[in-house]
């Protein structure tokens, strides 16, 4: 069982780091999905939203790991 | 490969090289992470658990590629597309974040030596004991079965939408011979190898093939169809290298500062 838990969170381990910037991006690419798919938006449109919301997550993410990184050391 | 059309050949040739390039740079990397800590059973304990460990891990990556091609093969080609490109968006942004935060000092640089020196300790001080032999066996299966199963799903994600799947194997085996050659020859831990900028420059062609076929799986026709995704890494290297220097940057003011 443990065996089995300790493989379940590398698996994960693979694709999640931050938490936060995953979720984010699973978002994103529901939100760009329903656009293209239920919205009627041009899938081109949608790709370039997918990758223009990946830089803005991607930005957040290391800007967040920063802050939290010297907020950690000033203390 | 159809030569006739030059767009089309050019393409591939597009295509080709970026699959072998992305398998053969991620695989690199891992194998040197497994290599270290082969190397440290091999040389603490004996090549014996170093060996059967590495075996045993290589006969289940085997299994897995064997499992995994033929389930693959039965998904539709823009599902395919669409779950892989998720995965790959999400494996790639993890590398490049990471090796953002690295490259611009706010995480420490991964150490090889450092890694070898740690797991050389561990295994000290289990060889006293009776199991010391199945410990370090144990160590060198787990590091080769962690550092395999991403080399797996890197083959399988960047090789298996455009059936180039024996291009990403060949990228990965000549990072396996590589590191081999490489680790016989120098018999220490290959702490000289960039890995940070390899793990950069990994992480922003994972996640351009991830944003590439994600789009592909939504039904975009990108223009220059596969010669988009030189255009999608060119922006997203930009990107990565200005958020570098922003961060290097701020950081040398909140020096200054204090």
């Amino acid at each position: 069982m443990t065996a089995l838990r300790l493989a379940l969170s590398e698996l994960v381990g693979l694709f999640i780091d931050d938490g936060n910037l995953a979720i984010f991006a699973l978002v994103l690419i529901a939100v760009v999905t329903a656009l293209v798919k239920l919205a009627g938006l041009p899938p081109l449109w949608g790709g370039a939203l997918l990758l223009v919301g990946c830089l803005a997550i991607l930005a957040e993410s290391v800007l967040r790991a920063t802050r939290s990184r010297r907020a950690a050391s000033a203390r | 490969m159809v030569v006739g059309n030059p767009d089309e050949t050019m393409s591939n040739v597009t295509t080709i090289t970026s699959t072998v390039t992305a398998a053969f740079l991620a695989s690199f990397v891992e194998f040197v992470e497994a290599f270290t800590i082969v190397l440290a059973v091999g040389l603490t304990q004996s090549w014996r658990p170093a060996l059967i460990g590495t075996g045993l891990a290589a006969a289940v990556l085997a299994a897995l590629v064997l499992l995994l091609g033929p389930i693959l093969s039965l998904i539709p080609l823009h599902a395919l597309q669409f779950a892989i490109g998720v995965l790959l968006i999400l494996f790639g942004m993890r590398w490049l974040r990471k090796a953002i935060l690295r490259a611009s000092g706010v995480l420490p640089l991964h150490d090889e030596a450092k890694a070898f020196a740690e797991e050389t300790d561990l295994l000290r001080r289990q060889a006293g004991q009776r199991s010391a032999g199945y410990l370090a066996g144990l160590a060198a299966f787990k590091a080769v079965l962690l550092e395999g199963v991403e080399v797996v799903f890197i083959v399988i994600a960047v090789g298996t939408v455009h059936g180039m799947t024996l291009y990403a194997s060949l990228g990965a085996l000549g990072a396996c011979g590589l590191v081999l050659v490489i680790g016989l020859v120098v018999h220490r831990p290959l702490a000289r190898v960039p890995e940070n900028t390899l793990k950069f420059v990994v992480g922003v062609m994972i996640t351009s093939f991830g944003i590439f076929w994600t789009g592909e799986g939504l039904g975009a026709a990108w223009p220059g169809e596969d010669l988009a995704i030189i255009a999608i890494l060119a922006i997203l290297a930009l990107f990565s290298l200005v958020v570098v220097r922003y961060l290097r940057g701020s950081r040398s003011l909140v020096g200054a500062a204090r």
